[in-house]
């Protein structure tokens, strides 16, 4: 064999061991959720269901109620990416092409808050939220983190490549400032959009510990509550909980596989920045 | 001109009319909070201040002068320390072999090998950590059956106070690596193949190539990703939060400084004591940035 042809089988082989180890655990999660109770705690653990069964999907949607709280982490991803879009999309927008006054010092503001953990702000906020009377809503768990510094700063990255003549060729033709950025700037900054809406629905879908602050009633859980608490009261039902694990994990990989391309441009721009 | 000057005064409101929701949601729920942690921090607010702020105390410095002296505090910091030590170049590592394997020029479906890899960064951590709650049981863990095979263990990973923190750093790396791949690939695909082709008409061998041209290349990537992962690192949370059922058990082997933060402020609602705990995690991670800036520009020089 040449050894070029080695160098590829070892490449591969170390490739595939890779993928092998990296998928197993969610393999094993999918497979064992089919699996009766009590068919996975068997040494050695069992790779495949002897028979497959629903059963324990049927238990978290009909018994557990899982639905409900599939529903609203659902909605609150959403509504989180929609805000999200919109207000850091104009604030990036403004920074990136419309001069006003303070521009630069408030911009080198944000760029000095970006090292502030989200741990430090949280038992404020909270207090904050409580003396609204927002803890308990959805409200709450969302409208902290509408505005992202990492957003506006995607944003304007992105609006600078737009053309001012474009922009002065509008305002010459009679448009106003607003109806500029809705019409002309949004379509213009589509593709750094949607990374922005699928990065925040994604990380409102997967977030804990802030709803687990927020959402006392358990009915308003997200699904990421929902399964920590199941885990905490279900610990020996391994099967159930990986029934409840697939239901939560699934939607994401989907969306990311969906949009892909999106979402690891939004990760590789953060890096790009310096 | 009276035309051009009335432009600039609209473009100039439009400006800050556009900023504005931005930054006031910013200013409410993060200067205004910080500022309050602050000040909090220096104060015994607890369950009954939150009913009425006035019952809460000056204690100026105490409550940092007693975390000094908790020694459940140093354990905690001691446990983050273990995992942004250990986890962080083990994650870091992983990134980069695995971009370095994946942007061989001979590699066959390298985009199918990326989106595996990436996979478990999107995966909702919360359910992640119960399946591998499940893959670490002693008896009937996918791990010990694996590792079982080769003669070694059971091994009690998250039973036993001195497995139970390499059981988080093991899943988080697995967790995480694909992230920090992603943007090693961007780093190495920026690096222009001519000077690969100039180094290999001069003789240079592999080894050699990847020291002199791939290694201070992708420096400026390698300090961001080790940035990111030390910052993201030093808020372990969720991870010890699901695995240990909330407690950061066993004996607080796996209690980090925001699970700390969060059983002192959210559980007990020692809110004074919890926010001084926050400052101590943003000066830690303050000044690992700093450090790590420095030793950057140490070895640039």
């Amino acid at each position: 064999m040449s050894r070029r042809a080695l160098t590829s089988l070892a490449l591969h082989a170390a490739l595939v061991a890779g993928a092998v180890v990296t998928l197993a655990p969610l393999l094993w999660m999918l497979s064992a959720s089919f699996m009766t109770t009590g068919e996975a705690n068997a040494s050695p653990p069992p790779l495949l269901p002897a028979k497959a069964t629903l059963a324990q999907y049927r238990e978290l949607f009909v018994r557990l109620d899982l639905g409900r709280s599939f529903v609203n982490s659902t909605v609150l991803a959403l509504c989180a990416a929609l805000l999200s879009v919109v207000v850091n999309a104009a604030a990036g927008y403004a920074f990136a092409k419309l001069r006003f006054p303070a521009r630069g010092r408030l911009f080198t503001g944000l760029l000095a808050a970006m090292v502030i953990p989200g741990q430090v702000a949280m038992l404020p906020v909270f207090l904050l939220l409580r003396s609204m009377g927002l803890v308990n809503s959805f409200a709450g768990v969302i409208l902290p983190g509408i505005a992202s510094i990492f957003g506006i700063f995607l944003v304007r990255q992105f609006a600078s490549s737009v053309p001012d003549e474009l922009l002065d060729a509008a305002r010459i033709d009679g448009a106003g400032e607003l109806r500029i950025f809705w019409s002309i700037v949004l379509p213009l900054c589509r593709p750094i959009l949607v990374t922005l809406g699928v990065l925040t629905f994604l990380g409102t879908w997967n977030d804990f510990m802030w709803p687990l602050i927020v959402l006392t009633d358990d009915a308003k859980w997200t699904l990421t509550v929902s399964l920590a608490s199941l885990a905490g009261e279900h610990v020996q039902d391994t099967e159930l909980m990986m029934a409840g694990a697939v239901v939560t994990v699934l939607p994401a990989l989907l969306l990311f596989l969906f949009l892909q391309r999106s979402y690891i441009d939004g990760i590789t721009a953060g890096s790009i920045k310096e | 001109m009276r035309r051009l000057s009335s432009w600039r005064a609209r473009e100039a409101r439009a400006g800050l009319l556009l900023v504005a929701p931005g930054l006031l949601l910013l200013a409410l729920f993060l200067a205004l909070p910080v500022v309050a942690a602050l000040l909090l921090s220096l104060t015994d607010f607890d369950l009954y201040a939150i009913g009425d702020p006035s019952t809460a105390r000056f204690v100026g410095l105490g409550n940092y002068a007693r975390l000094l002296h908790d020694p459940v505090f140093w354990k905690a910091l001691g446990n983050t320390f273990f995992f942004v030590l250990v986890g962080g170049p083990l994650t870091v590592s992983l990134s980069l072999g695995s971009a370095l394997l994946l942007n061989h020029r001979l590699v066959r479906f390298p985009g199918l090998f990326r989106t595996v890899y990436f996979a478990p960064v999107v995966t909702t951590l919360v359910a992640v950590a119960a399946v591998w709650r499940y893959l670490y049981h002693p008896r009937f863990g996918l791990l010990n059956a694996a590792l079982g095979s080769f003669g070694i263990g059971p091994v009690d990973w998250l039973g036993d106070p001195h497995w139970a923190m390499p059981a988080i750093v093991l899943m988080a790396a697995w967790k995480n690596f694909g992230a920090n791949m992603i943007i090693f690939v961007a780093g190495l695909k920026a690096i222009p193949e001519s000077l690969y082709e100039a180094a290999r008409i001069d003789g240079a061998g592999p080894l050699q190539r990847f020291r002199s041209i791939t290694v201070p290349l992708l420096a400026p990537t390698f300090l961001f990703v080790g940035l990111t992962t030390t910052i993201g690192y030093f808020q372990l949370f969720a991870e010890p939060y699901v695995l240990s059922g909330g407690e950061g058990g066993p004996m607080n082997a796996t209690l980090s400084v925001a699970l700390f933060m969060y059983k002192q402020g959210f559980r007990w609602w020692s809110i004074g004591s919890a926010a001084s705990i926050a400052f101590v995690l943003f000066a830690v991670i303050l000044a690992a940035t700093l450090l790590q800036r420095r030793l950057q520009r140490g070895g640039d020089a």
